[in-house]
């Protein structure tokens, strides 16, 4: 079976800007895949195209096996899509509004209500249900704008920031949700929260000048980091010369940094080569000096850092 | 045909939900009623018949027809809303015909909101039914032509108000074609059949055409057919816009 989502060599211009540039990637069942990048990276742009709502300049893009500009229509009703800023109709109520989704997704009266009912139930909607949109909280208005995009329980879901603009227990919510549902769908979610694809992805892209610089696993992503199994510890504030030397003498070790200085004690990292582990070899080199390290711990390397390094070289 | 009445329906609600649909029914059966009565002579002509009061609808349309129309899609350009529409399963021309369906609709409400004058001059004489009703249509169809052009307009900017006012523009100069006022710009320099089709295109002369009772098959068509055309431009321009 075809993945539920293929983009092949997708491409858009606007005029002679370049904002996607040859993308391809797929998503199977059951996978969650963060869109990371920076502004203007060509994110948006791409689901965008995936959704239908813009034409690619060259490439395809089709979910559920029907190609987006083919079949349009057949495409449209087995996705769901949260656009970036969630908009609504603000002089509806959330009931109308997704009693309006729900026709126009041609749903039948007894599986429009039953649906409805089991959304605004998941999203928490029953205390706002009789209320006009635009008079709603912004975290309301994103779980409508959510509740509408699984409203058809599609087997496809575009969501494009959904946690953007919500409070850290929203921003939970929603990283919940979209995890809950990650095993029986294939979803695509666009964030620069890196502290997200750890929480929710199985699968992270990075898109630079609307190209792919990157996919993989979030652990993968980790190791390209250049503090990737480094070594933390925190020596006494006379000994630190010391383990420096040591530590630099190890061939596996390529460089020894003080990150931290207090009264008695310093905080050094020392770096690896190739990103190798290193925490056992440092252990024992310590022990074998009768150095007093405490915190002694690998690091994971910091998303930030991969998310930088992969995106600001020019 | 479901899809396209779910967008009317949504639409309507949407006209229904502020007060400018009550504002809009108010001042067009007051600007009506004030126009017939004080403008037209309607009780010095001892004539039963509505003539005063068709003869203004032209002029009442060129500001309350904008008004309708200015919000179908730059409301929507401007909140976003239409990246949700277009990717629902809702094709282009089911977005656009039923948008336009809604304010035509609601227009055709307001113009049957003014049946008391219907009532009245009944009471007062004998008038000509059929001519009357024939009014209504040739009212109702030249509404729907000036609609899909307020609806065309609205497609091309994010600003109600832009498209309020480059409406009554285009709506001016398309019902005042076959004036002298519109001519002159075209006499002496371009050459006759140009200001034929100028003429040609007036809409005054269509609604006249209808309103006198003949129900002239060619002024049907006129206004009809370019519903149709304003409406596939009004598409092209959704489609193009979007990428904006």
């Amino acid at each position: 079976m075809s993945p539920l989502i293929e983009v092949q060599s997708l491409r858009k211009h606007f005029g002679s800007v370049v904002a996607v540039d040859d993308i391809s990637f797929a998503v199977d069942r059951g996978e969650v895949l963060g869109f990371l990048g920076p502004n203007g990276a060509g994110k948006s742009t791409t689901m965008k195209i995936i959704t239908g709502y813009l034409p690619a300049t060259d490439g395809r893009a089709a979910v559920c096996g029907h190609d987006i500009a083919l079949q349009p229509i057949e495409a449209k009703r087995t996705m769901g899509y949260l656009p970036e800023g969630a908009p609504l109709y603000g002089d509806m109520t959330p009931t109308g509004f997704l009693d309006f989704i729900g026709r126009a997704r041609r749903m039948p009266r007894a599986e429009r209500k039953r649906r409805i009912a089991e959304v605004v139930e998941r999203m928490e909607l029953g205390e706002v249900l009789h209320r006009r949109i635009e008079t709603l909280s912004k975290g309301f208005r994103r779980r409508v704008g959510l509740a509408q995009a699984i409203l058809h329980d599609p087997d496809v879901l575009i969501l494009d920031e959904p946690t953007d603009g919500l409070d850290p227990n929203q921003k939970h919510q929603v990283r919940e949700l979209i995890k809950s549902m990650g095993d029986r769908k294939a979803i695509i979610i666009s964030t620069h929260i890196l502290e997200e694809v750890d929480a929710v992805c199985d699968r992270a892209i990075i898109i630079d000048h609307g190209k792919v610089v990157s996919d993989g696993t979030p652990a993968q992503l980790h190791a390209r980091s250049p503090e990737h199994n480094a070594v933390m510890m925190r020596v006494p504030a006379g000994d630190a010369a010391r383990t420096t030397q040591l530590l630099m003498g190890l061939p596996e070790v390529d460089r020894v940094e003080e990150r931290a200085r207090a009264q008695s004690s310093v905080l050094l990292m020392a770096v690896p080569k190739n990103g190798q582990f290193i925490g056992d070899l440092v252990a024992f080199t310590l022990r074998e000096n009768n150095i007093a390290a405490a915190d002694l711990h690998a690091e994971a390397g910091k998303l930030d850092d991969v998310f930088r390094k992969l995106t600001t070289i020019a | 045909m479901r899809v396209t009445f779910t967008i009317v329906r949504r639409e309507l609600g949407a006209y229904f939900s502020t007060p400018l649909a009550y504002v809009f029914l108010v001042a067009f059966l007051a600007a009506a009623g004030a126009a017939t009565f004080y403008f037209g002579d309607f009780m010095e002509r001892r004539q039963a018949d509505l003539t005063p009061f068709f003869g203004f609808h032209p002029w009442l349309f060129l500001v309350l027809i904008p008004a309708v129309g200015m919000r179908l899609w730059a409301e929507e350009r401007r909140n976003g809303t239409v990246e949700l529409l277009m990717t629902l399963p809702v094709t282009p021309w089911q977005a656009v015909f039923g948008k336009f369906l809604a304010a035509w609709i609601f227009t055709g409400l307001a113009l049957a909101l003014t049946f008391p004058i219907w009532i009245t001059v009944n009471y007062l004489g004998n008038p000509d039914n059929g001519v009357i009703i024939a009014s209504y249509l040739a009212s109702l169809l030249m509404a729907g032509a000036l609609l899909a052009v307020a609806s065309t307009i609205s497609a091309l900017t994010k600003s109600q108000v832009v498209a309020f006012v480059i409406a009554v523009g285009a709506s001016f100069l398309l019902l005042l074609s076959g004036l002298d006022l519109v001519l002159n710009l075209f006499t002496g320099w371009a050459p006759d059949y140009v200001i034929d089709l100028v003429a040609g295109f007036s809409f005054l002369t269509h609604f006249n055409a209808i309103a006198s009772g003949v129900l002239d098959a060619r002024a049907i068509i006129f206004f009809l057919s370019l519903i149709v055309l304003f409406l596939f431009v009004n598409r092209e321009i959704v489609e193009i816009k979007k990428a904006a």
